[in-house]
């Protein structure tokens, strides 16, 4: 085996849709042996670390191109991380969902390097049209930097919703899938968010959860895919309109959120979730 | 045609020159730089581009193409010759173009010009600006000479004006930027980056020039090989050693241990892509490469063997 390769993921990654070349690198730069060694690190976590329920992935498109649009939940990218993998060990065919990653983050030493390789490129409109014009998929958090900011009481709420990936939904045709992720503001429980300390990594912030350390916890993770949403237009329509339909996918969202953490509840006996 | 290549002795622009004689142009060159044992179908003359014995040529010759690659692109030149030599020449050739009935010019330009920055798009369209010459100030004048030669589609209509931005070339010749990048044993990088770079093999990049020539288009355009891969597939596929070092580290070595002295700026350039989408260009041309990424490293390599150490 590869240095921390499994070779079945290795055969998995083979299944994806993606045109590696003869050195295993896509034209994007998307790596074939980089992507069977971070799913390889993701399984155990996504198998054992955490608890993961999913419902709905048979909603997600199996082709072509699409957009999952959901909340952010949690102080890093633990939200993204668990939809990628669940993309690639629940679906059959696997498929590779794309995030769009923080500016800053392309100018960090291995950040750069690993974001780019595993196809999670900056959040450019320019880089969402050309991958989504190339039948990818992308994963689209529209609350941005301020939803990774919310604090452990916020966890289950939603903040303003930016409208661009509705703009370029329309323009390129693409079916939005809202899904909701919960249990990530329990695995990194933040308390507050160190501004200073993240102007000097170059972060926009750094969450400090109770015992210090941005280290996840192994909670319950849920994530709730919803029913395919197609908006017909150009993307050129007048704010008020991509509003309304912004709203349209954000409702669908709370209402996922609303229901996981009654069922949470309920499971847990009345408990807080 | 007549055609006149100004910048005719660069390795490029050798092979441009010889595919448009053998093809049945009458190809006259210009170039200060000697090409010795050129083919007796290509007239040579050794003049700089922007002194009066150039425009003589212009006069005499009476070109009806004339291929714009008398550029420098190298930065080990002194910028204020580099300013002179490309935007000095490049202004030379177009009020030559203009003043002798030429009917078509093609300004040979670099990929370069979109700058290397960490918000920069993957593959750029020709109508975005360049960008990152605040922390690449040395690119200047290969900007500024793009742009001016863009403007002859406006200022002369009656000219038809071609602005290639070609991406870097490689193969068995070893000339260009990254040809003399990956001429050691060991190739310094930048520990925690490795970019996309993209590049063609220089067969192809003068097949693509003589489509421009032959096709006649007017606009500006990328034009590109096959798909980029990362600098540490390339290091490795070319048999060489990577010696990745942090951006301190190597910014301190620069001009030092064997390393070109390079300005600050160019460290961004393997640090970060660009590529271009050159879509355009092969939907004008009919253009398709021969040469994939593959056998153009392998080409290059053969050509080049990793010194012993």
């Amino acid at each position: 085996m590869a240095f921390l390769i499994d070779p079945e993921i290795e055969e998995r990654v083979g299944h994806l849709e993606i045109p590696f070349n003869q050195f295993g690198v896509d034209p994007y730069g998307i790596s074939r042996t980089d992507l069977a060694r971070e799913f390889t690190i993701l399984r155990w976590f996504y198998r054992h670390y955490f608890s993961i329920r999913v419902s709905g992935v048979e909603r997600v498109p199996a082709h072509g191109r699409a957009m999952l649009v959901g909340n952010h939940s949690g102080g890093v990218a633990l939200d993204a991380a668990m939809v990628h993998a669940s993309m690639f060990f629940d679906m059959n065919p696997p498929r590779l969902g794309q995030g769009m990653a923080e500016k800053f983050l392309n100018s960090v030493p291995f950040f750069s390097q690993f974001t780019n390789r595993l196809g999670h490129f900056t959040g450019l409109p320019e880089h969402a049209v050309r991958l989504l014009e190339d039948e990818r998929l992308l994963m689209v958090f529209p609350e941005g930097a301020r939803g990774t900011a919310k604090l452990y009481p916020e966890r289950h709420s939603l903040v303003q919703f930016g409208t661009g990936f509705m703009r370029l939904a329309m323009k390129t045709k693409t079916p939005v899938v809202p899904f909701a992720f919960i249990g990530g503001g329990e695995a990194i429980p933040t308390v507050m968010n160190a501004y200073a300390l993240g102007r000097l990594i170059g972060a926009p912030y750094v969450p400090i959860t109770p015992y210090l350390l941005t280290v996840p916890l192994p909670v319950r993770l849920e994530i709730y895919y919803g029913e395919p949403m197609r908006f017909e237009g150009t993307g050129s329509e007048d704010d008020e309109v991509i509003a309304g339909y912004v709203e349209r996918v954000k409702n669908v969202i709370a209402a996922s959120i609303e229901e996981g953490v009654r069922q949470r509840k309920s499971k847990r006996g009345g408990r807080s979730a | 045609m007549r055609v006149l290549i100004p910048g005719v002795s660069s390795a490029i622009a050798r092979l441009v020159a010889e595919r448009l004689a053998s093809a049945g142009h009458e190809v006259t060159g210009i170039d200060p730089r000697p090409w010795p044992n050129h083919p007796p179908a290509i007239e040579i003359h050794a003049v700089d581009i922007r002194k009066r014995a150039a425009e003589d040529v212009f006069r005499k010759r009476r070109p009806e193409v004339v291929v714009h690659m008398a550029t420098v692109t190298h930065l080990t030149e002194r910028s204020e010759e580099r300013y002179r030599i490309n935007l000095g020449g490049t202004r030379a050739v177009f009020d030559h173009c203009r003043a002798y009935g030429v009917q078509h010019a093609i300004f040979v330009g670099r990929h370069t010009y979109y700058g290397a920055a960490p918000d920069s798009p993957l593959y750029h369209a020709e109508d975005e600006p360049p960008m990152a010459l605040s922390s690449f100030p040395e690119l200047a004048d290969l900007v500024a000479a793009d742009l001016y030669a863009c403007t002859a589609l406006w200022r002369y209509p009656e000219l038809t004006t071609s602005v290639l931005r070609l991406c870097y070339s490689l193969g068995p010749t070893g000339h260009g930027t990254l040809s003399t990048f990956l001429r050691g044993r060991r190739i310094p990088l930048l520990l925690g980056f490795d970019p996309l770079f993209q590049f063609m093999h220089e067969r192809d990049m003068a097949r693509a020039i003589c489509h421009a020539v032959e096709k006649r288009i007017r606009g500006v355009y990328n034009v590109s090989g096959p798909q980029p891969v990362p600098l540490s597939v390339i290091v490795r596929e070319t048999g060489r050693v990577p010696v990745p070092l942090p951006e301190i580290v190597f910014a301190t070595m620069l001009g030092r241990f064997g390393l070109p002295k390079l300005p600050r700026g160019a460290l961004g350039h393997i640090k970060y892509p660009i590529v271009i989408d050159s879509s355009s260009f092969r939907a004008a041309t009919g253009f398709s490469h021969e040469y994939d990424e593959v056998r153009t490293l392998r080409d290059f390599r053969e050509a080049f063997p990793p010194p012993e150490s």
